[in-house]
């Protein structure tokens, strides 16, 4: 599938953070790259339905499931890592076990999310967002808190699902080597 | 108390601990008293759970739509404005006896679990409720995962209010009505013949069932607030 983004513009109040960002993404990860505070999220909160933009166009995501992994890790804190993924997955799929494994985490692990550190937090967020079905991947700062083990086994994962799904991967100055989108940069008053 | 009990006539006046014990003692084995508590407490308690299941309901439509809202939001001022006692009277003109004390104990609970059942669900956590809208979890999964176990704490402490509030309008209901057969005609006629150790031995009675009634609706409501957002 492709997806298209033309001439997209967001302005909050009279600060303008989106100005005609046009860009195509296709199965693979495409690196969104802006400095802090540059729009990536804005961006992306767009693309996930949770903010309107005033004005442009997104086609080719049209009735498209999106999963994501959000700035915030947007976990429900009392609940254990099967709990998490149950609440939007509805159950467990098979390959929970191994992916949870595979990011160095116990889908029988008791112990709530609340208690996870800020590392475990973000592999189980990612978790949830390669287990649920999906037609794109949003990843808004994935790699926060990972140290470069982890980092590279949360890469792995994210490009086995860029085999068949374009990934958006919002990273502040990550340099992973690949595609990149940068978002124009705005000139400030 | 005691002191006054042991004036001359006091006891006309003021009954003593003990006489109003021994004549709870007396009560406690006749059918009649039994009887009396079932027609009051299903009336009172009928009127607390049609509270809470009008005040839950409306509270998620006015969370969800602004114009319910302000469409509910003069009502519930006027039901916590205006005293119980002017309800009852307009209430004795629309109904009969029997119902009173189940009308009145809704509307005295109807406001404080509307309210803050209004204010537990626009206090979810909107992070949360996007993370579940991105991923399209349905809406029961979305209500038993994120707004139970926030609305929770908020109806227990409503509950609790309601629940004192309920038992004290309905049997001033009962005392203004006196419907056949209710703890509100006992108390009333406890006045009428000035049986004071009466008046006390049903007020016990209405302390006690309303402290009872109160610890095992919040033990439930403890129960449910452990399970909620568990899978």
């Amino acid at each position: 599938m492709k997806l298209h983004v033309e001439k997209l513009c967001k302005s909050y109040g009279s600060r303008a953070v989106l100005k005609d960002v046009t860009f195509t993404a296709g199965n693979g990860v495409l690196e969104i790259a802006a400095p802090s505070g540059g729009g990536k999220t804005t961006l992306l909160h767009i693309l996930l339905g949770l903010e309107r933009a005033d004005s442009g166009w997104i086609t080719g995501a049209e009735d498209c499931r999106w999963s994501a992994v959000f700035q915030e890790d947007r976990l429900l804190e009392r609940l254990d890592a099967a709990g998490n993924l149950r609440f939007v997955l509805g159950g467990l799929p098979a390959a929970a076990g191994k992916m949870l494994d595979r990011l160095g985490l116990d889908l029988g692990d008791p112990k709530p999310v609340q208690d996870y550190s800020g590392g475990m937090k973000r592999r189980l967020a990612l978790a949830r967002a390669l287990l649920a079905p999906s037609d794109i991947l949003a990843l808004d700062e994935p790699f926060t808190g990972l140290d470069p083990e982890a980092l590279a086994r949360c890469l792995s994962l994210i490009q086995e699902a860029a085999e068949t799904k374009p990934v958006l991967l919002a990273a502040h100055g990550f340099g992973g080597g690949f595609p990149v989108f940068q978002i124009p940069t705005l000139e400030t008053a | 108390m005691a002191l006054a009990a042991v004036y001359p006539h006091g006891a006309l006046l003021l009954a003593s601990p003990v006489s109003a014990a021994a004549r709870l003692l007396a009560l406690l084995p006749s059918a009649a008293f039994w009887q009396t508590v079932l027609f009051s407490a299903s009336r009172i308690l009928g009127g607390f759970f049609l509270g809470c299941g009008l005040a839950v309901p409306l509270a998620a439509a006015a969370a969800a739509r602004p114009w319910a809202a302000d469409l509910l939001a003069p009502p519930i001022a006027a039901a916590k404005a205006v005293p119980a006692a002017s309800f009852i009277i307009l209430a004795l003109v629309w109904l009969d006896g029997r119902s009173l004390s189940l009308f009145i104990s809704a509307l005295m609970v109807f406001p404080p679990v509307y309210l803050n059942v209004l204010e537990g669900l626009r206090a979810a956590d909107t992070r949360l409720l996007e993370m579940a809208q991105v991923f399209q979890v349905p809406f029961w999964r979305r209500a038993w995962g994120i707004y139970l176990p926030q609305v929770l704490p908020y109806f227990r402490s409503a509950a609790a209010l309601g629940a004192g509030l309920c038992w004290k309008a309905g049997a001033a209901a009962e005392v203004i009505g006196i419907p056949e057969g209710s703890i509100g005609e006992r108390l009333y006629m406890a006045k009428i013949y000035l049986q004071t150790p009466d008046l006390f031995a049903w007020t016990a009675v209405i302390a006690v069932l309303a402290a009872l009634f109160e610890k095992l609706f919040l033990l439930g409501i403890d129960q449910l607030a452990g399970k909620a957002g568990r899978w």
